[in-house]
């Protein structure tokens, strides 16, 4: 499986606050990176530096094989990115909403891109409903859809299940298990959701500080930390001194 | 109660977009009523031969300031929106950005400026068409800076985030004492009028009442116009792309909060 992610030793510096100390690491196609961190180890700048929002002070980014500085276009066309903190236009209804966004994504066949994922999210008789009275649920699923209206190679999730009640987030997981694997697409799922990241993910990246202080998989984790769990390996490498970078 | 007040208290103190704002508006107000009401007080009939001049050079302006505001708004819809993320991350160059809002607030200025030029003729017995072709030129040359005023408060929105909000809304009216849009220029002190010569507002008032007043035509009021749009829209696409640059390395583009 080639790398459809390359990040090589990326450093972000606010000022004299450095919030990435210079991280590296790759995203298989047909793979979930899981990336776990306490709130400021940089894990949302990681993600800003992906989308291209934010100028990595030094290191590389390749998507796809293309360097990101100096081909920002062409690679926002493969990736897209979800996030509870944004959200879409609240007065537009949910077919004008992914219309828009489909034609931003420059998409030839907008409204049979619009039926696939409306069937696949269930979206179908919201379609003509207006986006800013759905219910939490329902924004997610159409948020979702409107990160796939392009069909990315590269999915960024950040928390994508926050606020979601287990029925709607169970169903928000299945569907990105079975989405990657029909479409070997790689994603970078940014959690909080310890069993979300554990069923999802086959490997993981643990930042605090801005750099990485352990990876592998859940199951490796948990065992080279002595933990019942992800959540107490979590907790003590939170607790701890930085271990390996 | 004391809470509350540190609350915005510490906001303002944070702000320099908002300290500013409370101080210059009513420093503008009083400015602009000033040089009005002393240009009347000393020119009681200046306007006596060319009733609608003043209803002219109003809709002239709220043209500009349509423009100017429309093309604010649709930025700022995204960031209240929450959609300014979604925006920036669709494959779009910034030129495309800037086109389409462009476009947009041009439709937006002309959906609320028709209304007002049919009324004034059955309202008052007044048509700014009086004004013959020339009235495009000068359309074209406020269009041109409304969209300019845009374009760096936009840039000014990117690189301070929201809380710059609030100069998108007064820019306008910063700049009106020094457009001369109700007295000519005379009536400025001498260093407001070397400002004042310095925009390109003040060509286009002077000769929208120099058409409606001596029904002559003075090309270089027009020329001096575009020259003045022309090197504004330059420096305010220049000075957006650094903003952009400015907002990539801080991460304004990425926490677009208070």
């Amino acid at each position: 499986m080639k790398n459809l992610v390359e990040v090589k030793n990326i450093k972000k510096n606010y000022g004299k606050n450095e919030a990435v100390k210079g991280i590296s690491f790759n995203i298989k196609e047909d793979e979930i990176l899981g990336l776990l961190g306490p709130n400021g180890s940089g894990k949302t700048t990681t993600i800003g530096m992906l989308l291209g929002l934010l100028k990595p002070t030094s290191g590389e980014i390749l998507i796809n094989g293309q360097k990101l500085e100096g081909n920002r276009i062409e690679i926002l066309e493969q990736i897209n990115f979800i996030s509870p903190y944004i959200e879409l236009p609240k007065k537009l209804t949910v077919k004008q909403n992914l219309t828009v966004y489909g034609k931003l994504y420059k998409i030839n066949n907008i409204n049979e891109r619009i039926e696939f994922l409306s069937e696949k999210l269930r979206l179908g008789r919201l379609l003509n409903n207006i986006t800013g009275e759905l219910s939490s649920g329902q924004k997610n699923r159409v948020s979702l859809a409107k990160a796939l209206i392009n069909e990315p190679k590269v999915l960024l999730l950040d928390e994508p299940t926050a606020s979601l009640d287990p029925e709607v987030g169970d169903f928000v997981r299945s569907f990105l298990e079975d989405y990657k694997k029909e479409k070997k697409i790689s994603i970078l799922l940014a959690s909080h959701n310890m069993n979300e990241v554990t069923r999802l993910c086959k490997s993981i990246l643990m930042m605090k500080d801005g750099i990485i202080i352990d990876k592998g998989n859940p199951e490796e984790l948990i065992n080279k930390h002595g933990r019942k769990n992800l959540e107490e390996v979590f907790l003590k490498l939170s607790r701890s001194k930085n271990e390996l970078n | 109660m004391y809470g509350l007040f540190l609350r915005h208290f510490y906001l303002i103190t944070r702000s320099f977009p908002r300290v500013l704002d409370l101080v210059y508006w009513p420093t503008i107000q009083i400015t602009l009523w000033g040089f009005i009401s002393n240009f009347f007080a000393t020119h009681t009939t200046y306007y006596n031969n060319a009733v609608g001049v003043i209803l002219t050079c109003a809709i002239l302006y709220d043209f500009l300031f349509r423009t100017s505001i429309g093309f604010n708004m649709l930025f700022l819809e995204e960031i209240w929106s929450r959609n300014f993320t979604n925006l920036f991350i669709a494959p779009m160059k910034i030129g495309e950005i800037l086109t389409s809002l462009v476009a947009t607030a041009l439709i937006r200025a002309l959906i609320g400026l028709i209304p007002a030029v049919l009324l004034t003729s059955p309202l008052f017995g007044i048509s700014i068409l009086d004004l013959g072709i020339f009235l495009f030129f000068l359309f074209l040359s406020l269009y041109l800076f409304g969209i300019t005023l845009g374009i760096l408060v936009s840039a000014g929105l990117l690189r301070y985030g929201p809380s710059f909000e609030n100069i998108a809304w007064s820019t306008m009216f910063l700049l009106a004492p020094f457009g001369c849009i109700y007295y000519p220029i005379e009536i400025l002190p001498e260093v407001f009028q070397k400002i004042a010569y310095l925009l390109p507002l003040v060509y286009i008032f002077e000769e929208a009442r120099n058409i409606l007043i001596n029904q002559t035509v003075d090309m270089q009021n027009i020329y001096y116009a575009f020259l003045w749009n022309g090197v504004y829209f330059v420096l305010s696409i220049v000075l957006f792309y650094y903003s952009f640059n400015v907002a990539k390395n801080k991460g304004t583009l990425i926490n677009m909060g208070e």
